[in-house]
């Protein structure tokens, strides 16, 4: 069996550095693996996010040789094994220990979106065609992958005007469910500036779910706001009639 | 009181944020309580994310001759007839209901072509019942549930764990805990306490579950006085991945078999026919994980010790659609493409059947003021648990305990609890971090998957389970004396020690309870007693503190009413 060098990111909010593991490597062996290797031989403290180590829950999210990857589904025979695996943690969020990032600041975003709300007297019968369309945003396992990499949170740190990938997926299976009767094209426009968004594409490239982020659910959404905002006709009769939308 | 720590209170207090601690949460918030959430994980990361095949419910919606009383009757058999029969009818009744409560928060089921909830074929169950959205129903169901509950208001405690609970005389009225972020000390003081912990899989080398299942829950509860039943009835999945070693044990759902795949050995023989060739891969869980084992025991296994699993007769389309978590797990972990190949399955320990021992009807435990749902409950799934009762059993008794935890909290008196009692919770948790020497809970937690695998697993002999129950006093002795490193910041060493004391105790009371049955019954396969025994069938074992011994006795199965009876004996 060779060995596998690890440098792994060890510290906390005050800093830290890249320490140096040797992990014996096995077959089909994931990333996740080693770090759990590592903790049980060299380091009993390295903190390490995980729960169900199958790709399901969305936990074990780190950036693997450079790459926002969940660690349970980085196959070690797919890095190049001669040279040092680098494991550091998402750099869009805070720093609590080692790999373990403070990711609060999504839940506070994901509270200020309005539930699902059933338009009255629905009778409760849908279409699988429609169903299709918004079971591909609630496959979304939470892993803020693409909220890591979105340029706008990770560059620009606007988290105070802008609610991110997830939370654009998050509406857009709201708003595309068959039975909602709510609008949140106010809040995409204002508290979560989606206009922010150039669509780069960056989230789509990371989700290990594969949901198409900016084509299925960003643009349509970032039409729905131009509709609903800047087309003049419809502007005007919003005036007349107070409605958000029908 | 204490004013050392950080303090917080609710009237109801609720541990663990999975399907039934979030159940839990909503409906006792509606009743008008104040609850609080503690969990050892992020929201949304809980056990019930990993559930694939569905929510069983008598919707009718296919199969229109299904009714709660043929789904009460599979679930009494797939129990072996140990199961609480009051909770069996309880739960039957009232599933529909819950899976439609959970659609109308938001939850989007698959549809059949007049736009009904679409169910499916699963074990042991007459009719097509299984409510699902391919197979990450879980998935759906967790998320729903956590919108629901944030935006009804529920204080979320993440990444906190509960290491002793609290008590006021013979009540318990909160729970000591831990942030593990800081590893600051936090006490919670609440009327009642739910406990939605779930199972306790991690005890064992070859397993489905996470991290977090270490039998916490039923732990604190053994703990805190309350009587443990049915802990020999630990169910192991038939189909688990084998290779590559890394993933071994991760789940291959039901639905696989439930969508049509077929089991064969390295015969290419479909060797559920020696088994049950009436249910075929259909049969119940008990069954077909004894069928792999056997196979592959007799040197009719696969490569790598397991059974073929093969879906790759359905077109390649229907396979994704329907199982597109598969897809993608043996795709990207196992490099098999399912729609081209058989996967290789085995065996993966999975659910506890036992757990807390509670009242049917409100979700009580033995100790006043604490409850219990879900897989940490007992009761429900008797000897052996049928795919997808999991599900419904989260919405239908983690509602009921949050109901009665509410009522019970709107009547309890004020809540004291003694500085000692804090103190000395506080106290063993530093206990490792003094110690200059000692053992490794890492060390110690592999020993104890290794006994579990070998002496306490799927085939059991007394031989065997004397073994583990040896080995199981030396693991305790060895836990006495860990030693932690590094600091209180976000410290998973330290954590394991704190969960290996749970673990610990749960494993003992598997071992010695199936040691105590000398049948065979379901979940529970004695070499030695291969048969099944009548007189067992009206008993469940209950395992309860006695100062620092573990005491096991026996209560009776209460009698059935004549009703329910008659259900039973109907044919269908």
């Amino acid at each position: 069996m060779t060995d596998a060098t690890f440098n792994v990111f060890r510290g906390d909010r005050n800093g830290g550095e890249l320490v140096e593991y040797k992990v014996p490597v096995a077959p089909g062996m994931v990333v996740l693996d080693a770090l759990h290797y590592i903790q049980a031989h060299d380091a009993p403290d390295l903190a390490v996010r995980w729960n169900c180590k199958a790709g399901k829950c969305g936990s074990c999210s780190a950036e693997v040789n450079g790459r926002p990857r969940l660690t349970c589904k980085t196959r070690m025979d797919a890095l190049p094994l001669d040279q040092p695996i680098t494991v550091r943690p998402l750099k869009t969020f805070p720093v609590i220990k080692d790999l373990v990032t403070d990711v609060a600041w999504n839940y506070q975003v994901n509270r200020k979106i309005p539930p699902f709300t059933p338009r009255p007297n629905v009778e409760w019968k849908m279409d699988q065609r429609d169903v299709d369309r918004v079971q591909e945003f609630r496959k979304c396992i939470e892993c803020f992958l693409c909220q890591n990499v979105c340029h706008v949170l990770r560059d620009h740190d606007k988290k105070e005007q802008f609610g991110g990938p997830r939370f654009f997926v998050r509406i857009a299976g709201l708003d595309m469910h068959p039975l909602d009767g709510l609008s949140r094209t106010e809040l995409l426009k204002d508290e979560f500036g989606i206009g922010l968004c150039n669509i780069t594409k960056c989230c789509t490239e990371v989700c290990p779910e594969d949901i198409h982020i900016t084509d299925n659910a960003i643009i349509p959404l970032k039409e729905r706001v131009v509709d609903d905002y800047y087309d003049p006709v419809r502007w005007f009769l919003r005036k007349l009639s107070g409605k958000q939308r029908e | 009181m204490n004013e050392k720590y950080e303090t917080h209170e609710h009237d109801v207090l609720i541990i663990g944020a999975g399907g039934a601690g979030l159940c839990a949460a909503i409906s006792a918030l509606g009743q008008g309580a104040t609850v609080g959430v503690v969990c050892k994980s992020l929201l949304g990361k809980a056990h019930t994310v990993m559930a694939e095949g569905g929510i069983a419910a008598a919707m009718a919606n296919v199969d229109q001759a299904d009714d709660w009383r043929t789904h009460f009757r599979d679930t009494m058999r797939g129990g072996k007839f140990l199961n609480n029969w009051r909770m069996a009818q309880i739960h039957a009744q009232e599933a529909p209901d819950r899976v439609h409560e959970l659609e109308q928060w938001g939850a989007l089921f698959d549809r059949t072509s007049d736009g009904e909830i679409l169910q499916r074929a699963f074990g042991g169950h007459t009719f097509k019942r299984l409510c699902h959205v391919g197979d990450r129903t879980g998935l759906e169901m967790i998320r729903t549930l956590q919108d629901r509950g944030v935006h009804l208001g529920i204080d979320v405690y993440m990444e906190c764990a509960v290491t002793r609970l609290l008590k006021d005389g013979d009540r318990v009225v909160g729970a000591f805990a831990y942030w593990r972020e800081t590893g600051r000390f936090v006490v919670f003081k609440a009327k009642s306490v739910v406990i939605a912990t779930g199972g306790i899989g991690k005890a064992w080398r070859i397993t489905s579950n996470s991290w977090e299942y270490t039998g916490d829950g039923m732990a604190l509860a053994y703990d805190a006085g309350a009587e443990l039943m049915d802990m020999e009835f630990v169910q192991f999945h038939p189909t688990g991945m084998v290779w590559p070693p890394g993933v071994q044990g991760i789940l291959v759902t039901e639905a696989v078999r439930g969508e049509g795949g077929v089991l064969r050995n390295k015969n290419g023989e479909r060797f559920m026919e020696r088994y049950d060739p009436e249910k075929m891969e259909l049969s119940t869980r008990d069954v077909v994980a004894r069928a792999i084992y056997t196979e592959a025991k007799e040197g009719r296994g696969t490569e790598h010790g397991g059974a073929y699993l093969d879906i790759s007769h359905k077109p390649a389309e229907y396979v994704k659609k329907k199982l597109p978590s598969m897809y993608h797990q043996f795709r990207e972990l196992a490099d098999v493409d399912i729609t081209q190949g058989p996967m290789e399955v085995g065996p993966t320990c999975h659910y506890m059947m036992g757990g807390i021992r509670v009242e049917a009807e409100t979700a009580a435990a033995t100790v006043p003021g604490l409850f219990a749902a879900g897989e940490a409950a007992a009761g429900l799934h008797g000897a052996n648990r049928l795919g997808g009762n999991s599900l419904s059993d989260l919405l239908v008794f983690g509602r009921r305990a949050g109901l009665a935890a509410a009522d019970h909290g709107a009547q309890a008196g004020s809540v004291n609890i003694s500085p000692q009692q804090i103190d000395e919770a506080a106290q063993q948790m530093l206990a490792p971090f003094a110690r200059s020497e000692g053992e490794s809970p890492y060390r110690i937690h592999e020993a104890l998957q290794d006994a579990m695998q070998s002496y306490v697993g799927i085939f059991r002999n007394e031989e065997d389970l004397g073994k583990g129950l040896s080995e199981l006093q030396a693991f305790k002795e060895g836990a006495s004396r860990l030693r932690v490193e590094g600091s209180r910041l976000f410290n998973p060493g330290w954590h394991l020690a704190r969960d290996l004391k749970s673990m610990l105790t749960v494993s003992e009371a598997v071992a010695l309870s199936a040691l105590e049955r000398k049948e065979s019954r379901g979940a529970h396969s004695r070499i030695d007693y291969p048969n099944y025994d009548d007189s067992w069938g009206k008993q469940n074992n209950i395992v309860a503190r006695d100062g620092d011994k573990m005491k096991l006795f026996q209560r009776t199965v209460p009698e059935m009413s004549t009703e329910l009876k008659q259900i039973l004996e109907e044919k269908k």
